[in-house]
C-alpha cells in the first residue's frame, strides 16, 4: 500500500504526545514498529531542540499536524511553517469544528485541503466517515483519507461501524488510515479486518500504565487484522451450523 | 517598536523579523515563523520589515497526535 507513494514497512502510525517519558516513547516506537510518527508545531519555549533531536533518532517518517487549528486559514499556515520544519509535503491536515467532540469542520478542511493540494502538499485529510465529503476532498487532491474511528482521545473504538464499511467499499482503492478514537487492541484489528490500510493512534499507547507493551499488542492486532482480511473471512449465520461431522454418528 | 511574540509583548529596535529574531537570542535555533497570521519562509525573513504592533509567531518541533 503506497501513501503518496511512500510503502510504509509498517501500517501502524503513532502520535509522539503524552507519554510518562522520552525514553518510554522511544521504547514505544520500537515495540509498535510504527513506520510513521506524527509531530506538531508550537511556540518555542526552549525544549523544541531536544525533541527533534529524538524524533529524529526513532527512523520513521515524520507525519506533521494541524491539531488544534480551527480555521482553514490557521491550518494553511501551521502546514506551511511545518513543511519548512519537518521538510516533507506530508500535512496531517486538522480543522477543527467543536472544540468539545474535536470532530472535523468538513467545510473548513476542504477548503484548507484545497488550497494545500494546489501548493503541492501531499494531504493526509483527518475527516469523518461522510462519503460526499470523501469524494470532495478526493476531488480537491487528497489521495489519502483518514477516517475518525470516534473522537480524539476518547478510546471509544469504531463508532459508526456501518458509515466505515460503506466508505471503504465506496472507494476501495484509496489508501485510508483509521485516525483517532482507538482504545484498545481489538478496535484496531477490527477496522484491519474491515479492509482500512492503516491505523493511526496516540492517546490508547501513550497513556496506557505500560505503553511499550500495548505498543506491541497494537501490533500483533494489526498484524492478525490483516492477516485475517487477506484470508478472506467467513460470512456471519444466524443459525448454527455443525462443525463436527454428523455422518457417522454413534447410534447410541 | 512594540511587537508580540509569541503571545507576550516587546520592544525591539530590530527593523526586520531575521534582526528581531537576532535580538530575542533566536539567531541559531530551529524555528519557522508567522507574521500576522501568514507564514513568513526562512528566505524571507531578512526581506520582511516588521511594523508597531505586529503579531510574530515563533514555533518549533513539539510532540504532537
Amino acid at each position: 500500500m503506497l501513501f503518496y507513494g511512500t510503502e510504509l514497512s509498517s501500517r501502524m502510525m503513532l502520535g509522539t504526545a503524552q507519554y510518562p517519558s522520552p525514553a518510554i516513547m522511544e521504547d514505544a516506537f520500537r515495540r509498535s514498529g510504527a513506520s510513521v510518527a506524527t509531530v506538531s508545531l508550537r511556540r518555542e519555549g526552549g525544549r523544541g531542540q531536544g525533541f527533534w533531536d529524538i524524533v529524529r533518532k526513532l527512523g520513521v517518517h515524520l507525519l506533521p499536524n494541524t491539531a488544534g487549528c480551527h480555521s482553514a486559514r490557521e491550518a494553511v499556515t501551521t502546514a506551511r511553517m511545518a513543511r519548512e520544519m519537518f521538510e516533507t509535503n506530508w500535512i496531517k491536515l486538522e480543522v477543527i469544528g467543536h472544540s468539545d467532540t474535536l470532530q472535523p469542520d468538513p467545510f473548513g478542511l476542504l477548503d484548507a485541503a484545497e488550497t494545500l493540494s494546489a501548493e503541492g502538499f501531499e494531504v493526509f485529510p483527518y475527516t469523518t466517515e461522510d462519503q460526499v465529503l470523501a469524494q470532495r476532498l478526493l476531488d480537491a487532491g487528497c489521495k489519502v483519507l483518514m477516517p475518525w474511528g470516534a473522537p480524539i482521545g476518547s478510546g471509544l473504538g469504531l463508532n459508526n461501524r456501518h458509515g466505515l464499511r460503506m466508505l471503504r467499499a465506496a472507494f476501495p482503492d484509496v489508501p485510508m488510515v483509521i485516525d483517532a478514537g482507538l482504545g484498545l487492541p481489538s478496535h484496531a484489528a477490527e477496522a484491519m479486518e474491515m479492509g482500512f490500510d492503516a491505523i493511526l493512534l496516540n492517546t490508547a499507547i501513550a497513556q496506557a500504565g505500560d505503553p511499550a507493551l500495548m505498543a506491541c499488542a497494537f501490533a500483533r492486532a494489526v498484524e492478525a487484522g490483516r492477516m485475517a482480511r487477506d484470508a478472506d473471512p467467513m460470512s456471519p449465520r444466524d443459525m448454527a451450523v455443525p462443525s463436527t461431522p454428523v455422518i457417522g454418528k454413534a447410534w447410541l | 517598536m512594540r511587537i508580540e511574540v509569541n503571545g507576550e509583548p516587546h520592544d525591539i529596535a530590530a527593523p526586520t523579523l531575521l534582526d528581531a529574531l537576532r535580538e530575542l537570542g533566536w539567531a541559531e535555533a530551529r524555528v519557522v515563523t508567522a507574521v500576522n497570521g501568514d507564514f513568513v519562509p526562512l528566505s524571507a525573513r531578512a526581506a520582511h520589515d516588521l511594523r508597531d504592533g505586529d503579531r510574530i509567531e515563533v514555533l518549533t518541533p513539539m510532540q504532537g497526535g
